[in-house]
């Protein structure tokens, strides 16, 4: 019977009008969240997946001992592909030739993610293949090749084994977690390491288990093996392996989580706001249906079966319909993409429904509750047009959601206190303005002795003033969060672009001796490339801190066990480089050239627990010198430029051995002067990073894309809840003009009167909107995102122009087609 | 402002010299299509005089308020005319019938359409300050006084009983001193005693001001106090005499 009457009763309010603003609003605010959702999950799978062409592998496990078989079950239990690599130097000979190179044996079925580039042909050019070199043969690279002068079929030695030249590797997209590798590749396959027998107790080999999978399933795979881990083993995925990318990846996904609470916002906004016309009909049909004697339970239990139904339905087609859209979404970028997007799991669909539960509830419990102390008089006389409830009753429930919701979606605390401090600031700030902004032209809509039209729109702001400062607040959040995302976008693309330009270094040139700087500047000089900086490297081990002797055991970090036992490149230098900026003590001055300071960057001083002002002792080919720490850096390793953990002023290492390195932009027409380089400085060693910088430049553009993507979304999502909270108003804006009409008022002077209260919305709501985006944008780039900001006040302006008229332009859209209705008309279908 | 506009003008000085203040004819309004067309008026004719008392009865679905609509401009006649004052509506515009409502018609409603944002001073400015009347807020203070209501000049509807909200209703209908004034069940949504104290004040006001009042009930004993009765049957308008059918 309950059920009966429930569906009877929602079947009723659906044909009436209010359901479907309601179930409109619902249906957005799950269609928004999961096709941002959706979509997000897609793109960063696909990004991950991306990323892990630079590894070979979604995951990588590196150890100096082989990997135990172990490894390999616990990956199968993940549902995980995987397969093992093993590396070492040795030297490759070809007659009276010979070099030291990277040997690196792999097992088929490698690499996991990405593929190579191999001339297998010296009559045909490179081709992309996933495959590895087959047993008895080997693949170099070009600059291995040209030193010992080796074609294709040709027969090179390595170790206690010969090797038929199978092909020019000429890109290895997985050398991206080794890019600065000074000895080039020769891969073969790993069957073929016992006949080189250059593997033998004691050897430094470099092992590493790769594998590939979901994203889930790698996760609980990095869960399950960290607490197996042996000394010497440690876990790279992209992010630890390439900086730049994982900064590049960290901040698209934190700008897509802050997308998707952009939606959750702009979703919960409509509904409050369009929820009012259902609650107070539902509240009038209880209040009848007490009248004919239906207890309070029961009641409640209609009016709880009703959430659950509206609940359901609102959540399916709202997954349904955001799955959908996604799909379009997807194959737009897929287009743009090439690559197809990985399927998306069903995390949206839960996220979705439990978003569609939660708002409903949290809006409706609250009446529910009120209606047991409710006078039914009160309803039906109108004299309320719903159950009274306690303000703080009222939107306790919604607002703990949103924070849950937020803080789910969020990832980062940091995030979520930034913008739900930002939602509670706009509520306030938005608030007092709306109030005071009111009342301040209420005052001066007195003045206006012959505009009445624009005297009672303006004066409608403050008989409505609660009304009002809700609609400036809603207005004020969904604007706010869509400037706020503009804003951001745009840092955020600038950074990007800014990051990496076009002619950022791509050949670093390292073991430069002295003597030799001048001639390399000259050579730099004659094939026109813009002269770069020459940086000095002086190998040195931090051997103590403040006159305590550093070892590898008084760290329990693996990467700070590295770092103190092997050797540091420091540099010296007169000024910061651009790309580096202070964030503790000070840069040294110019009569301070030889003082012993040193400057730190700031994750190898966290991960070594240095401080400013330290006093860091380094053993330099046996000598000893204390350095005290300045400063503190932050280094922009996105910029892919020559930058160093240690820096200390420009002459105090001048009396210890050095080598110099430079980088530089080669463009791609010059490639073949690095051959000249090569063979007029043989000792130098050239490190071509154009490859790699080709692959972080094309996820940088997808990520690009994606925010775009993502951006453009959360931008239609936001108009069209617009546009679903004037609809729920919608009513008793007609009642009004239609009685204004009746009165003898004119569809002008209506019009005008609407207008000039919505403008007043909306100057209110823009205005606000745009002070606290700024401070938020500023906030979250500086402190969350990590850009560098600035106001951008020719977009903050052109935003206020699109936005202040936006509101009252849809609110006429809304009302203007029922202006030709004669008011007998529209009274009576009120 | 568009009532200070030229042909308002005209309007206005055509329709303080007409003698009668309405004139209905071959009034036909029909709603839906064909074939489930309904005819609620059917060539329907009606004169009142400048300062009569009009009540139209008929039972309810008859089309009493439809007619009211019509005659107050509020609606559109599927054909025919009627002429306000010697005014055709069927020449002029929505907007341009809007400002002879403004300034010569008054309306109590069944249920008051008083505006909830506004208080009941507000409410009854309204329709003076919509024509830029001079006075308006003096005016309305003394019509709200005539009403009995002087004490609740800053009360919001909801804050007055249905009778009050009522009065105010008639206080906005006659502070603008319209010249006709329609009235549409106006006790329909109150208890006995509070209705007859309204229809009292109503016709006292009326007979006080002289104004042309048209009426629309179902009651007949109220319909009685109007100079004329007119009974809406099948479409048709017909005299008094037929009061027993209602």
């Amino acid at each position: 019977m309950i059920f009966k009457l429930s569906y009877q009763q929602l079947f009723s309010q659906w044909k009436s009008g209010d359901l479907r603003v309601m179930l409109f609003a619902l249906v957005l605010a799950v269609t928004s969240i999961t096709a941002v959702n959706f979509f997000i999950n897609r793109i960063a799978q696909h990004l991950n997946a991306q990323g892990g062409m630079l590894l070979g592998g979604d995951l990588v496990v590196i150890s100096d001992q082989a990997i135990p078989a172990d490894y390999t079950q616990l990956a199968k239990q993940f549902d995980l592909q995987s397969t093992s690599t093993l590396e070492f130097p040795s030297m490759v000979i070809k007659g009276e030739r010979n070099q030291l190179a990277e040997i690196k044996a792999v097992q088929n079925g490698f690499p996991l993610r990405g593929d190579f580039n191999v001339q297998m042909s010296s009559r045909q050019p490179a081709s992309n293949i996933r495959a590895t070199p087959g047993k008895g043969e080997v693949w170099l690279e070009p600059r291995l090749a040209s030193v010992l002068n080796v074609s294709i079929n040709d027969t090179v030695e390595v170790g206690a084994a010969n090797f038929k030249v199978a092909g020019i590797l000429v890109r290895e997209s997985s050398r991206g977690g080794d890019m600065f590798s000074f000895a080039p590749r020769l891969m073969m396959h790993s069957d073929d390491i016992a006949k080189t027998e250059l593997i033998q107790f004691g050897s430094r080999v470099k092992y590493q288990f790769l594998v590939a999978g979901r994203a889930d399933n790698i996760a609980g795979f990095s869960d399950a093996i960290t607490p197996k881990l042996r000394r010497g083993e440690r876990i790279q995925d992209v992010k630890s392996a390439r900086p730049e990318i994982k900064s590049a990846l960290d901040k698209a996904e934190t700008f897509l989580g802050l997308s998707a609470m952009a939606s959750v916002v702009l979703s919960i906004v409509a509904m409050l706001l369009a929820s009012a016309p259902f609650v107070a009909r539902s509240t009038n049909t209880a209040a009848l249906m007490r009248c004919f004697g239906a207890s309070k339970a029961v009641i409640q239990k209609i009016l709880l079966l009703q959430t659950a139904i509206l609940a359901l339905i609102g959540g399916v087609l709202g997954c349904v319909i955001g799955y959908i859209l996604q799909y379009g979404l997807a194959y737009i970028a897929g287009q743009l993409f090439v690559e197809t997007l990985p399927t998306p799991n069903l995390m949206p669909v839960l996220i979705g429904m439990s978003l569609s539960f939660a708002i409903l509830f949290s809006i409706m419990w609250p009446h529910i509750q009120a209606l047991k102390n409710v006078s039914i008089m009160r309803i039906l006389r109108r004299d309320e047009a719903e159950a009274p409830v306690k303000l703080w009753l009222k939107y306790t429930p919604i607002v703990l959601v949103s924070m849950l919701l937020i803080a789910v979606v969020a990832k980062t605390w940091q995030l979520a206190f930034a913008f739900l401090a930002g939602i509670l600031g706009i509520c306030l700030v938005a608030g007092l303005l709306a109030y005071g902004l009111a009342k301040l032209l209420n005052r001066f809509s007195q003045q206006l002795k012959s505009q009445y039209a624009i005297r009672f729109g303006l004066s409608n702001l403050n008989r409505r003033l609660g009304l009002s400062i809700a609609q400036m607040i809603g207005f004020s959040l969904g604007a706010m969060v869509l400037m706020l995302l503009m804003m951001i976008k745009t840092d955020l693309l600038d950074a990007w672009r800014g990051s990496m330009p076009i002619d950022a270094p791509n050949r670093f040139v390292i073991n430069i001796q002295p003597n030799q700087v001048a001639p390399i500047k000259q050579f730099i000089d004659e094939i026109k490339v813009n002269r770069p900086q020459v940086f000095p490297m002086i190998r040195g081990r931090l051997v103590a801190k403040n006159n305590q002797a550093i070892n590898p055991d008084l760290f329990e970090d693996e990467r700070a066990k590295r770092l103190v036992s092997r050797e540091f490149n420091l540099s010296s230098a007169a000024t910061m480089q651009a790309d580096n900026r202070l964030l503790q003590g000070r840069w040294w001055q110019a009569d301070e050239a030889r003082q012993p300071f040193v400057s730190i960057e700031q994750d190898i001083a966290k991960t070594l627990n240095i401080q400013l002002n330290d006093k860091l002792t380094y053993d330099i080919a046996g000598s000893r010198i204390v350095l005290t720490v300045m400063s503190i850096r932050k280094v922009e390793w996105d910029s892919m430029r020559a930058n160093f953990f240690a820096v200390t002023p420009l002459e105090t290492l001048k009396d210890y051995p050095a080598s110099y390195m430079t980088a530089f932009y080669l463009p791609q027409n010059q490639a073949l002067a690095m051959n000249q380089l090569v063979q007029k400085f043989p000792n130098f060693t050239v490190i071509d990073t154009a490859s790699i910088m080709n692959q972080v430049r094309d996820i940088m553009n997808k990520l690009t894309l994606a925010v775009s993507f993502v951006f453009m979304f959360c931008l239609v999502a936001g108009l069209i809840v617009l546009y679903a909270a004037l609809i729920a108003t919608r009513e008793a804006r007609l009642q009004e003009s239609a009685l204004l009409r009746v009165l003898g008022a004119s569809r002008r002077q209506v019009t005008i009167a609407l207008l000039t209260e919505f403008a007043g919305i909306g100057l209110v709501a823009a205005s606000v909107a745009i002070a606290m985006a700024i401070a938020l944008s500023a906030y979250l780039s500086i402190f969350v995102l990590d850009i560098p900001y600035r106001l951008n006040a020719s977009l903050a302006l052109a935003v206020f122009g699109l936005t202040a008229p936006l509101i009252p332009l849809a609110a006429w859209s809304v009302i203007r087609r029922y202006l030709n209705v004669p008011p007998k008309q529209l009274l009576n279908s009120i | 402002m568009l009532l200070s506009e030229e042909n308002f003008q005209a309007i206005d000085g055509d329709l303080t010299t007409r003698s009668h203040a309405i004139l209905a004819t071959d009034l036909c309004k029909s709603v839906g299509e064909a074939p489930n067309q309904i005819d609620i008026l059917t060539n329907l004719q009606l004169q009142v005089a400048l300062g009569e008392s009009v009540a139209i009865v008929g039972s309810s679905g008859s089309g009493k308020s439809t007619l009211l609509g019509l005659l107050a401009g509020l609606d559109n006649p599927t054909s025919g005319n009627v002429a306000v004052q010697g005014r055709s509506f069927s020449d002029l515009d929505e907007d341009a019938r809007a400002a002879i409502r403004g300034k010569h018609m008054g309306f109590v409603f069944q249920s008051f359409q008083l505006l909830p944002t506004m208080t009941a001073l507000e409410n009854v400015m309204l329709p003076m300050q919509l024509s830029n009347q001079a006075d308006a807020k003096k005016t309305a203070i003394a019509t709200l006084e005539k009403v009995g209501l002087g004490s609740r000049l800053s009360h919001y509807p909801k804050q007055l009983s249905g009778g009050e909200q009522q009065r105010v209703a008639i206080a906005r209908a006659f502070a603008p001193q319209p010249t006709i004034l329609f009235a549409d069940e106006p006790t329909g949504n109150l208890d006995l005693a509070t209705g007859e104290r309204i229809i009292d004040l109503l016709f006292s006001l009326n007979q006080a001001a002289g104004k042309t009042l048209i009426l629309v009930t179902h009651d007949v004993k109220l319909a009685q106090r109007c100079q004329r009765t007119l009974t809406l049957n099948n479409g048709q308008l017909s005299e008094a005499g037929q009061l027993g059918s209602v």
